[in-house]
């Protein structure tokens, strides 16, 4: 058996997982990176996307959709700070672009720019998380 | 001197008061638990914030161009008090306690010749705080709607505070509420929120990761990553002071019924003691007037 990555998810809310993986892929601001047991120490923000974890290597990833946060790699493995985690599953299609025509007419109407912003942003992860749906 | 029928009354309400606080103790008893295991949840996150907050803001805190969220915009002539309450009363001292401490500080700031912008959460701190500085309240965030308490609902709060910084609206922030130690102990906390304080957070006995020589690398880089997480830092501190003062609270309730469940079992003593002594006085009027009667025959 080889080295196993030790990785957690921590929402502000609670611990959301920790667990031990073979590899864990982690879409990067500057592009999608895999974590590998004895990774080199780094740190990166992520954009919303989605983080494989390989329990074995070669197995099938557990696939959790993320809406941004920060990944900090060091000695003792993975940590990744976000606010929520979807599990892909969960995903109602439907619904989601639903949400998503109900946010753009929000943003259509948005009173000023603070509020514009706010829905911008959840409309990036909406419509990230809708590409890798269908 | 009251009727018998009086202070069977009197005894009754009291009885019936001291239910009340009965359950409200224990109502807040199972609260107090809940919160406190949100509390608990909620440390992981922003233990590991701190950690990479300290270790990035070390580095970048001296140098020019840093983002004014940690470094400051260089002034502190308008300063932003927040003060965190609760939403109902009868939990004792505690919003007294946490707008005393936040009044002193809003006092010395005025003397100092400061502009100072309230902003309350909670109702209750409002209430006290509108009678002496009406002028100096920007908003009051209600959360009476809020069962339970989620980091959805520090976010608006946070985003608002944020905006406002933007604007250049004020300087610096400090946030108000009261720390969780025990049921009976909650302490008045004060903690500035802008521009980040990292002092507390970088004492010598927080050994650092020991890297085996190598450096983190940073994506994109340190300034990127900062100014994401900074904004997100305000958030969630603003978040564990909610959870803290949920906490405080319910901790506060718990001791203030307690007492009162107390107060109202002596208070029914002593009205029954009172009470028995008048119907034994009673009764011996009624004796004397039956045999000074019969001797009068």
């Amino acid at each position: 058996m080889a080295d196993m990555l030790h990785f957690e998810i921590v929402s502000p809310e609670r611990l959301l997982k920790d667990a031990q993986a073979a590899m864990v892929v982690v879409p990067g601001a500057d592009g999608d990176f895999a974590a590998l047991p004895g990774h080199a120490p780094m740190m990166s923000t992520i954009r919303p996307g989605v983080v494989e974890v390989y329990e074995t290597e070669g197995g099938e990833p557990e696939q959790l959709f993320i809406k941004g946060g920060l990944a900090q790699i060091s000695p003792d493995g993975l940590t990744i700070l976000a606010e929520e985690t979807i599990h892909l599953d969960d995903v109602d299609a439907a619904d989601l672009s639903q949400k998503i025509s109900d946010a753009e007419s929000e943003l259509a109407k948005a009173p000023d720019d603070v509020a514009r912003t706010a829905v911008e942003k959840e409309l990036a992860w909406m419509t990230a998380l809708s590409g890798i749906v269908s | 001197m009251p009727s018998l029928k009086d202070l069977k009354i009197r005894i009754n309400s009291v009885k019936s008061t001291q239910k009340i606080t009965k359950a409200m103790k224990m109502v807040a008893a199972s609260k107090l638990r809940r919160a406190q295991d949100a509390a608990e949840a909620a440390r992981p996150y922003a233990e590991r914030m701190e950690k990479v907050l300290t270790g990035l803001g070390q580095a970048v805190k001296d140098q020019p161009g840093a983002s004014p969220l940690l470094a400051g915009t260089g002034k502190d002539d308008v300063q932003l008090v927040i003060v965190a309450t609760s939403e109902r009363g009868l939990c004792g001292g505690f919003n007294t306690n946490i707008v005393k401490v936040a009044k002193a500080h809003i006092l010395k700031l005025i003397d100092q010749g400061k502009t100072v912008k309230i902003l309350c959460i909670g109702r209750k701190g409002h209430v006290i705080l509108r009678r002496e500085f009406e002028d100096k309240i920007i908003d009051l965030k209600d959360m009476s709607g809020v069962k339970k308490l989620g980091f959805g609902d520090a976010q608006p709060i946070a985003a608002e505070v944020l905006a406002m910084f933007e604007r250049g609206e004020f300087d610096v922030a400090t946030l108000f509420y009261a720390k969780f130690q025990s049921a009976l102990v909650q302490i008045n906390t004060k903690q500035q929120l802008i521009p980040a304080s990292l002092d507390d957070a970088a004492n010598e006995n927080d050994v650092q990761d020991d890297l085996g020589g190598a450096v983190y690398d940073y994506e994109p880089s340190e300034e990127a990553i900062l100014d994401d997480l900074l904004p997100r830092n305000v958030a969630v501190q603003i978040y564990r002071g909610l959870l803290e003062n949920a906490a405080s609270e319910q901790g506060a309730r718990m001791t203030a019924m307690d007492n009162a469940t107390r107060n109202a079992g002596d208070m029914i003593d002593s009205l029954t003691v009172t009470y028995n002594r008048t119907r034994q006085a009673n009764i011996t009027k009624e004796l004397i007037e039956i045999i000074s009667g019969a001797e009068a025959l």
